[in-house]
């Protein structure tokens, strides 16, 4: 296969997981308010604690790795996305400090609860409206952004902002249901519900806006013969849903079952996931620069994916270990003293 | 109602602050990281349960030194593009991958062992622990190779070529990789951040004595490990850090002439051996040093081992080419000046030791004291050195600064930096308060770590309750 197209794989891969792993993290720190003051929000915030640092660093590798395989995509999209990326990295600076300060300084837990639930959400919004901002489409001039700096704000982008903060949260919810127990895991578990209802409303928004941003978009959703090819996606949305809102009910009514409808969640972002590749490809920012043109050197590919053919096993084995040595339910007052 | 020239310069501020705060907490964490697991390793080795102690105590520290490392050094990741988006197109080739294998080999490593470190006492046992801890540390150093491989391409680029569309090529990785400068600053940067934690520590161990001298053994024991470790690494890391920083001064001359005479004070050249100068006020657009104090030869002597050698000074090169000197002047004057200050406290505690009053001197342990945070200051000044004397330049001698940044309007760029400013004074400085807070209390034996007293239960072997 072509070097270009396994690049453009593996950076969505690497978007993919970050999504989906700091998704949850930050869908807890969008919860938190939900929760109650005290040993449920500890909880909370003590089942993610252990991983939180190792989901981030999929953000790391999603920009650095954009920036080394496809660095004129890097060059144009940051500038474009400039204040959503801004923002993203603050809220993720005040959310990633929370962490440890809640614990240092009880007087002033709540205003570090504060900090750790803004800065989730935030990061969240601006992820989503960063996502909408890139979909619509980025004006470009040689190489470089040619537009101002509020392009990225619109209808469409401030949509797929609460789209993706729903789904954060979502996920959040369904992850507090498989780790937690008693009161907290009711009280997730009650959340989840009307959040998936968001979330999926939110897929159907997205999805029936999309196609009318740019021909490409319509002719490839929305007409024979691509309809054909990309109605199994839609499909399988709707199953996922009605298993998950099984799911849900099952959990709450029998108890047990927790781990079913953080799976099922997964399966939806995989599948929207699945759903925007096929809107965006081959285009790295569409309708103006395809994965070939803003695709780095070929011997800097090579030698990069020499590394990563290396390291991703290894860091898959022990990130894997990271997650086995704090599996199951994590109870009371959590890792911290 | 701004134009260009203040877009770059604002971005260019921006950059400057959010790297020097970043760097701030690597500083620490690389030799904290190392100095944990020769701690763990100890405990290990000899069952003393105050290296135990010392180590918890050590560990809460650095989970805030590290949490904050890390999110400052998320913004950098991203500042490339955001600030300066032609760098980041034309240089993307060659120095994209070196920072893809940063991620790959050394932040999936240190964040992937983290958690077990901080938290995992308990699940994992003493030795898997002592593993993770030495995963975490042997992240944090190859986390410091490529960074400062890529960086030192900036500074000395070789291995490359430049295609059609004017973006820097790979030829060679490994020219590019151990470019000439990146062995001198890999050392001196590693080295630095080993003295900067060992001060630190030192520091600490030096209050505790001062403040607790009546229970020598109980919780002053913890406080003793800490002056001690700290203090041999001053007897023999401060000599090697000068001369390493004499080695990396070679490189820079060979390489980087123009810094070198910006650092140096020298606007004249000098064809008959060049002076040392030890004070001196730069002038930079008249291009002369008023109210000199200088050693005759002194210069000539250290860069090239020669009294008579002529120095190039900056009326050699082209004036646009200058960088600013009343900058580079005096960042490396403190940095050197606390680098001698450094072998002091090292020779006056080797002295305290023969004297058998080591941990009984309150006149060193009041300049340990002072010495603390003299680490940060000397590492920031250092790069500064490094960072304004390679100006005009972003890769030296063929991309220009002003003409590597991004297409963005000033008042972006000043809404962010000012974002910037005061969230990390606000986050950042809660964080410093926090630490001091944790110095301030003495090691206690049995001290508590990040997880104690926690009954964790693993999946299934507790039924669930309904
Ligand atoms: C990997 C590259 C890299 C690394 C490790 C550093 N820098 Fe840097 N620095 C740059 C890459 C860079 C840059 C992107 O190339 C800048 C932006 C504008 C410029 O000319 O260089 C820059 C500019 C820049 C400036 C402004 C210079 C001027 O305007 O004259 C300062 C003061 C610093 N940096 C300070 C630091 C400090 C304290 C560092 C220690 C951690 C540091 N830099 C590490
Ligand atoms: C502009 C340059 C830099 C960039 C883009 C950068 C990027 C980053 C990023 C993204 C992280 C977080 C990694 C994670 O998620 O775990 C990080 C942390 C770290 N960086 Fe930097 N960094 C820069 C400069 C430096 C320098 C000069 C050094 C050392 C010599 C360094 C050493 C470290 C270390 C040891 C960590 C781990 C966290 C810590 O110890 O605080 N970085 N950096
Ligand atoms: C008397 C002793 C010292 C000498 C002669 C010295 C010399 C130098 C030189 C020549 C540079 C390079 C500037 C460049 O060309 O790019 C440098 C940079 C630097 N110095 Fe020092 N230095 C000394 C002490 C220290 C100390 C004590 C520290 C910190 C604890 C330190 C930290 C740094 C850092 C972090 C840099 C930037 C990274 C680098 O370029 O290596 N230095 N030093």
């Amino acid at each position: 296969m072509d070097i270009t197209v396994i690049w453009a794989f593996l950076i969505a891969t690497a978007v993919f997981l970050y999504v989906v792993l700091d998704g949850f993290d930050l869908g807890v720190g969008i919860l938190f308010p939900a929760l109650q003051h005290g040993p449920q929000r500890d909880t909370a915030m003590n089942s993610v604690a252990p991983v939180w640092d190792g989901n981030e660093t999929w953000l790391v590798l999603g920009g650095g790795g954009l920036f080394a395989a496809f660095p004129l995509a890097y060059a144009i999209i940051m500038p474009a996305l400039y204040a959503p990326i801004i923002a993203m990295l603050l809220g993720l600076v005040l959310r990633g400090v929370s962490f440890e300060f809640r614990w240092r300084d009880p007087r002033h837990e709540r205003f570090w609860d504060f900090a750790f639930a803004g800065g989730s959400l935030v990061a969240a919004l601006a992820q989503g409206i960063a996502l909408g901002a890139l979909l619509q489409g980025i004006p470009v001039a040689g190489r470089a952004y040619a537009g101002g700096w509020w392009d990225w704000l619109s209808p469409f982008s401030l949509l797929t902002g609460v789209s993706v903060a729903a789904g954060y949260a979502l996920l959040g919810a369904c992850w507090l249901v498989t780790k937690t127990e008693g009161d907290l895991r009711d009280r997730a578990l009650a959340l989840a519900r009307p959040l998936a209802l968001v979330t999926v409303g939110a897929i159907v928004a997205v999805s029936a806006a999309t196609p009318f941003l740019q021909y490409a978009y319509f002719e490839r959703w929305l007409q024979a013969p691509g309809i054909f090819y990309v109605a199994p996606v839609p499909v399988l949305v709707a199953v996922l849903t009605v298993l998950l809102w099984r799911a849900l009910g099952r959990a709450r009514k029998w108890g047990g079952h927790d781990t079913a409808p953080f799976v099922l969640a997964l399966g939806l972002f995989a599948l929207t996931f699945v759903g925007l590749g096929i809107s965006m490809w081959p285009y790295i920012i569409p309708d103006s620069v395809t994965i070939w043109q803003a695709a780095t050197e070929r011997r800097s590919q090579v030698f990069m994916l020499v590394g990563i053919g290396i390291m991703l096993p290894i860091i898959l084995a022990y990130t894997g270990y990271a997650y086995w040595v704090f599996r199951g339910k994590v109870r009371g007052g959590g890792y911290h003293n | 109602m701004f134009d260009q020239f203040a877009a770059v310069d604002l971005a260019r501020a921006q950059f400057a602050f959010t790297v020097t705060f970043h760097f701030i907490f690597p500083s620490f964490s690389i030799g904290l990281a190392s100095y944990l697991a020769v701690l763990e390793a100890r405990w290990l080795w000899t069952g003393r349960s105050v290296y135990l102690d010392v180590f918890k105590y050590w560990l809460k520290i650095f989970a805030l030194v590290f949490g904050m490392g890390v999110v400052s050094g998320i913004v950098m990741a991203y500042q490339f593009g955001t600030n300066w988006s032609v760098f980041s197109d034309k240089a993307g080739p060659v120095i994209g991958p070196l920072m893809a294998y940063e991620v790959l080999t050394a932040f999936f490593l240190e964040a992937g062992f983290l958690g077990v470190m901080l938290f995992g006492m308990e699940r994992v046992g003493k030795r898997l622990h002592f593993l993770a801890t030495l995963m975490v540390a042997v992240g944090t150093a190859i986390s410091a190779f490529w960074i400062i491989s890529v960086n030192s391409w900036m500074q000395t680029p070789q291995g490359f070529g430049i295609n059609a569309v004017g973006q820097f090529t790979p030829d060679d990785w490994l020219a590019i990789i151990f470019n000439p400068s990146m062995p001198y600053r890999l050392v001196h940067t590693v080295l630095a951040a080993y003295l900067t934690t060992a001060l630190v520590v030192g520091g600490v161990g030096a209050w505790h004595l001062l403040h607790e001298k009546a229970n020598a053994n109980g919780a002053n024991a913890g406080a003793r490990v800490m002056f001690s470790m700290a203090m041999w690494m001053m007897v023999v890391v401060a000599p090697l850090q000068i001369i390493a920083g004499d080695a990396h001064g070679l490189n820079t001359l060979q390489h980087q002439p123009a810094k070198i005479a910006a650092m140096e004070g020298h606007f004249r050249s000098w064809p008959q051996g060049a002076p040392l100068l030890l004070f001196g006020v730069p002038d930079q657009a008249k291009g002369e040093m008023h109210d000199v104090v200088e050693i005759p030869k002194l210069g000539s002597i250290i860069l090239k081992h020669d009294p008579n050698a002529p120095l190039a000074g900056l009326d050699a090169f082209p004036r646009d080419q200058w960088p600013r000197v009343a900058i580079l002047f005096w960042s490396f004057r403190i940095m050197v000046a606390i680098g001698f200050g450094m072998v002091l406290l090292g020779a006056w505690s080797l002295w305290a030791r023969f004297k058998g009053r080591f941990y009984d001197a309150p006149w060193l342990h009041r300049f340990a004291l002072l010495m603390s945070p003299m680490g940060f200051v000397a590492v920031t000044a250092g790069w500064i050195t490094t960072e304004v004397g390679r100006q005009p330049w972003t890769v030296y001698g063929l991309l220009r600064t002003g003409a590597s940044h991004s297409p963005l309007d000033a008042p972006a760029v000043a809404a962010s930096l000012l974002a910037f400013v005061m969230v990390y004074f606000a986050m950042f400085g809660a964080g410093i308060f926090y630490i001091l807070k944790l110095m301030a209390r003495p090691p206690h034996p049995s001290e508590s770590g990040l997880s104690h007293d926690v009954p964790l239960r693993a999946a299934g072997i507790t039924p669930i309750e309904v």
